[in-house]
């Protein structure tokens, strides 16, 4: 039981968490009957008379307990002291956008009574490679700071954090009502943290690892899981990369009546996947593991695949397929006209493998492949998913110069059959500008447009310009976007583009394009709500640099690599903005013939410079 | 093949429209390149040119050379995911510092190269750098010849020096992220495998240390056939921690590194690659075929050779190759 509480403020007796309107099941210690009004005083509470803002404070956490959206909550915050005070006692559900732009301290003090923590690390770059490892976004502090002030914590979604054993057994060890583990894109941690989670957490509702380095630690982490009956809802365990006891996962698919979301790593085999389906029919989201057979197929006394996936009439979210054998794909056929969400981008699938499932697919909004359904498989999928709302194509060979299947081509056709499409991230060699002015005025829905030509610096493949007309339109006609990424052959009339008609962009990725620090100004100047930007390789300067210096506390953070930045101006920056975290990444000790910036990033922050900077970074 | 660098300045190209000669440093006069700001890529290149190899780390048997070392530049890329483009860094020329902008150019990486240069040939860095401008130009200006491939992807689809030596990549481009590329690798292997008849087993990673680096890397053992493929392919990842020169891996693992790497590779490399085998000893690598050894391998190190004395009894208890000398780096 919690020990330790920290001081709390004079509107709180310091006993017990207020009851959670919305959840007032939670077996909260000391809570009293779910009635909803009064109950929210807590007891002992100060006289109306000492302090007459009090009934008013008790009445306004009544009404902002119902507040979910963030931003709502931020504004509600500013309106005076009052509120201020209130919306943090209120707030169950704390976002983080970059774990550095405060202390965990900072956030304890602030807010009392979090649910329920979401926190990003590292920059998004960094996914491919252009930071070292040992960068920092640990997870330690922040754990081992909670876990003395938050001891209720129920939700932990982290993003880009390095999170180790220890912090994951300190996890399970401090919060026994803990509920939910999302770590997306992590990495530090291997089975055996994820074994004490499993084996402590005894609410555990969701486990989701997702996109994260989990290292083989040779631990049966299935067979951690509580005996009993679990809670569990989400287990997705697909990025695990080691074989996982199946008796012990089939035992516990079979106690988990609750579970609808399983994604299973590519250790789990088609035969395996059967039997687990034929246990396991209230599934909603499936990841099927390998989609392929462990041994040289059997020809006798094959198990009806198909049959089982008819049994799964609630299956609506489908992924896996590691080691697709094509051969057995037709067994999903039944659930084809469930799904909303498809995503075979593990999936090396021709076009007429592909062209049979995805014709049955009506419903389909989110879908996800490798372009090795080529342009072809594309207008399969213009043709059927008149719904999509979200399609991502990744590259079988990512390379620069590989083999492009798909094109302006795909591209063009989806552009005619989706016209509710509102994201597209799409890999291809080659693309034309009249293809993308044409998405831009089919799609006005889009708020999300990432275009990666994969040629650096590839004009349109027709008629040799830059593409700078395709982001043009873009930025002008969809009036909705919020993320933008470019690529191919551009000049800083794109940026003029993008900083003339991109008023509602958040988000901004700029590789390998632009000729002068004009470009860079235009963006910074352009768009008021920037809050990410993103550069890598493009010619901006100091002057660019500088240019935004009016924006940068309202952004959440500025990467720039292998630009042209002088250590001087992000010097000058540092000194002028002292809120603004500098971090010039990859530079010597004895610097001061060293002017060039190789790698930039910046943020803003409550707390000052982190101290656990390594060695490779310096901030200014 | 050989080929050179070429950096594309969008700025030279629109205001010059032939192709401008630059060396590898991204510059166009080399010889206002002051010696002490070469970065760390002249480091292997140069090598080659300058008969280096005597004291470069190597994993090949003695007498043996790792392919395609000396010609091949687009191969010497391997090292950290750090070490980048030159190309894209280069400073306006119009900049008043151009002589610091030169400077600045090759920065970011560290100033130990220069020193050992100093050490080991006594060659300032524009007698190397002249060396490099050797190779043809290549016509096409857009394609520029990096650095780093990145690991896991090189490993999985060519796996092997002797492959068609794919164009050299830029560091995180396209930007995939690294757990898709390995995930796609390990599949595409698998799928080989079985179209071959054996039975599929997937990709075989082993976690590869080595004494003194920040941190592991890991290789799949399933795409080399040959230990000449595999000690190259370790050789490429971490001979940026024998010459303490790989930017920011190099910053870390050179102050712990330091006081062996110099001297070591000034008296002859002391590396021994070695393996633990599913009884859990450890041993070096070279003596059992190769089949073998990948079916008993749970574990790469690359070891300092005093570390490794006490293994060779063992080795030779076990091997019945009398020939099979380990693999000595």
């Amino acid at each position: 039981m919690p020990q330790d509480r920290p001081q709390m403020s004079e509107d709180d007796d310091g006993q017990s968490p207020p009851l959670d309107l919305r959840s007032a099941a939670i077996a909260d210690p000391c809570s009293s009957s779910p009635n909803k009004s009064r109950n929210c005083i807590p007891s002992g509470a100060m006289t109306s008379q000492a302090f007459p803002d009090h009934v008013l404070e008790n009445v306004l956490e009544n009404v902002l307990q119902f507040l979910d959206s963030r931003s709502d909550r931020n504004a509600a915050s500013l309106v005076c002291k009052s509120w201020w005070r209130v919306e943090s006692l209120t707030r169950s559900e704390v976002f983080i956008g970059n774990c550095y732009a405060l202390s965990p301290a900072r956030l304890t003090q602030r807010f009392k009574r979090i649910r329920s923590l979401l926190l990003k690390g590292k920059p998004r770059f960094a996914d491919f490679n252009l930071m070292p490892p040992d960068w920092g976004a640990n997870f330690a502090p922040w754990v081992s700071t909670m876990a003395k002030a938050y001891p209720w914590l129920e939700k932990v979604d982290l993003k880009r954090m390095f999170v180790t054993d220890d912090d994951l057994a300190l996890l399970a060890d401090s919060f026994p009502g803990f509920k939910e583990l999302i770590l997306v894109c992590c990495e530090g941690f291997g089975t055996s943290g994820i074994a004490i989670v499993a084996n402590k957490c005894r609410k555990l509702k969701v486990l989701d690892l997702i996109e994260s380095e989990v290292s083989d630690d040779e631990v049966d982490w299935i067979s951690c899981f509580p005996e009993d009956v679990t809670n569990l809802e989400s287990l997705a365990f697909d990025c695990v990369e080691a074989p996982i006891n199946f008796k012990a996962l089939e035992s516990l698919v079979g106690r988990s009546p609750f579970l609808k979301k399983l994604r299973l790593n590519r250790f789990v085999s088609l035969e395996e996947l059967h039997r687990l389906l034929l246990g396991a029919p209230q599934l909603t989201s499936l990841g099927t593991g390998s989609f392929s057979h462990d041994n040289a197929p059997q020809s006798e006394q094959e198990p009806d695949y198909a049959a089982a996936f008819r049994a799964c009439k609630s299956v609506v979210c489908l992924s896996g397929f590691r080691e697709l054998m094509p051969e057995y794909l037709p067994a999903i056929f039944p659930v084809c006209a469930n799904l909303t969400s498809l995503n075979f981008s593990y999936a090396n699938v021709s076009p007429d493998m592909f062209k049979p499932i995805i014709h049955n697919c009506h419903k389909l909004q989110v879908f996800w492949a490798l372009d090795s359904i080529c342009d072809e498989g594309l207008l399969a999928v213009a043709a059927t998913c008149k719904e999509l709302r979200e399609l991502r194509i990744f590259p079988f060979d990512p390379r620069e110069d590989s083999e492009g299947p798909v094109s302006e081509v795909g591209l063009l056709a989806i552009s005619e059959g989706c016209r509710n499409l509102e994201s597209i991230l799409y890999f291809c060699q080659r693309m034309t500008n009249a293809a993308v002015i044409t998405m831009s005025e089919n799609c006005p829905e889009l708020t999300v447009f990432r275009l990666c030509i994969m040629g650096r610096h590839r004009p349109d493949h027709v008629t040799g310009k830059p593409m700078d007309e395709g982001f043009g339109a873009i930025v002008k006609n969809c009036k909705k976007l919020t993320r933008l990424a470019v690529s191919g052959l551009l000049t800083d009339q794109a940026f003029r583009y993008m900083g003339e008609y991109g008023k509602l962009i958040r988000t901004l990725s700029v590789a390998f394009a632009g000729d002068s620090d004009m470009a860079l100004r235009h963006v910074l100047e352009g768009c008021p709500r920037l809050q990410k930007l993103e550069i890598r390789d493009s010619p901006f300067g100091d002057v660019a640099l500088r240019s935004g210096m009016h924006r940068y506390y309202n952004m959440r953070f500025v990467w720039m690599s292998a630009c042209r930045l002088s250590k001087g101006c992000c010097r000058d920056i540092a000194r002028a903005m002292p809120n603004l975290v500098v971090e010039v990444i990859g530079s010597d000790d004895d610097e001061d013939n060293r002017d060039y910036v190789e790698t930039l990033y910046m943020y803003r922050s409550l707390d000052g410079p982190r101290k656990d900077a390594p060695k490779f970074v310096t901030i200014l | 093949m050989s080929y050179r660098l070429l950096s594309v300045d969008k700025e030279e190209l629109a205001s010059s429209p032939g192709l401008k000669e630059r060396n590898y440093l991204g510059l166009s006069d080399c010889s206002s390149v002051d010696s002490s700001t070469i970065p760390n890529v002249v480091s292997v290149g140069a090598k080659s040119n300058l008969n280096f190899k005597a004291t470069e780390l190597r994993l090949g048997l003695p007498e043996s050379q790792s392919p395609e070392r000396e010609t091949d530049f687009g191969l010497l890329s391997p090292r950290t995911p750090d070490e980048k483009l030159l190309f894209p860094l280069l400073p306006s020329k119009d900049n008043a510092s151009a002589t610091t902008g030169h400077k600045n150019v090759v920065s970011g990486n560290k100033r130990g190269f220069s020193d050992t240069w100093d050490e080991f040939s006594g060659v300032k860095g524009s007698g190397g750098i002249n060396l490099m401008l050797s190779p043809k130009i290549t016509a096409t200006a857009n394609k520029d010849v990096s650095k780093c491939v990145q690991e896991e992807r090189s490993h999985a689809k060519s796996g092997s020096n002797n492959a068609p030596a794919a164009k050299a990549q830029v560091v995180g481009w396209p930007p995939i992220r690294s757990y898709r590329k390995n995930t796609m690798a390990s599949s595409t292997s698998k799928n080989t495998d079985e179209v071959d008849g054996k039975p599929g087993l997937g990709a075989l990673f082993v976690k590869v240390s080595m004494d003194g680096a920040p941190y592991l890397r890991k290789v799949d053992l399933r795409t080399y056939s040959t230990y000449q493929q595999l000690s190259s392919a370790l050789e490429k990842m971490f001979s940026c921690f024998t010459l303490g020169q790989c930017g920011l891996h190099g910053a870390q693992g050179r102050e712990r590194m330091s006081e062996i790497k110099l001297k070591d590779l000034l008296h002859g490399s002391e590396f021994v690659l070695t393996y633990e085998d599913k009884d859990g000893d450890w041993m070096l690598v070279g003596d059992v075929p190769w089949e073998i050894f990948t079916e008993t391998c749970r574990k790469l190190k690359i070891m300092k050779g005093s570390d490794s004395i006490g293994l060779a009894p063992r080795t030779m208890e076990k091997s019945k190759n009398k020939d099979g000398n380990p693999l000595r780096v």
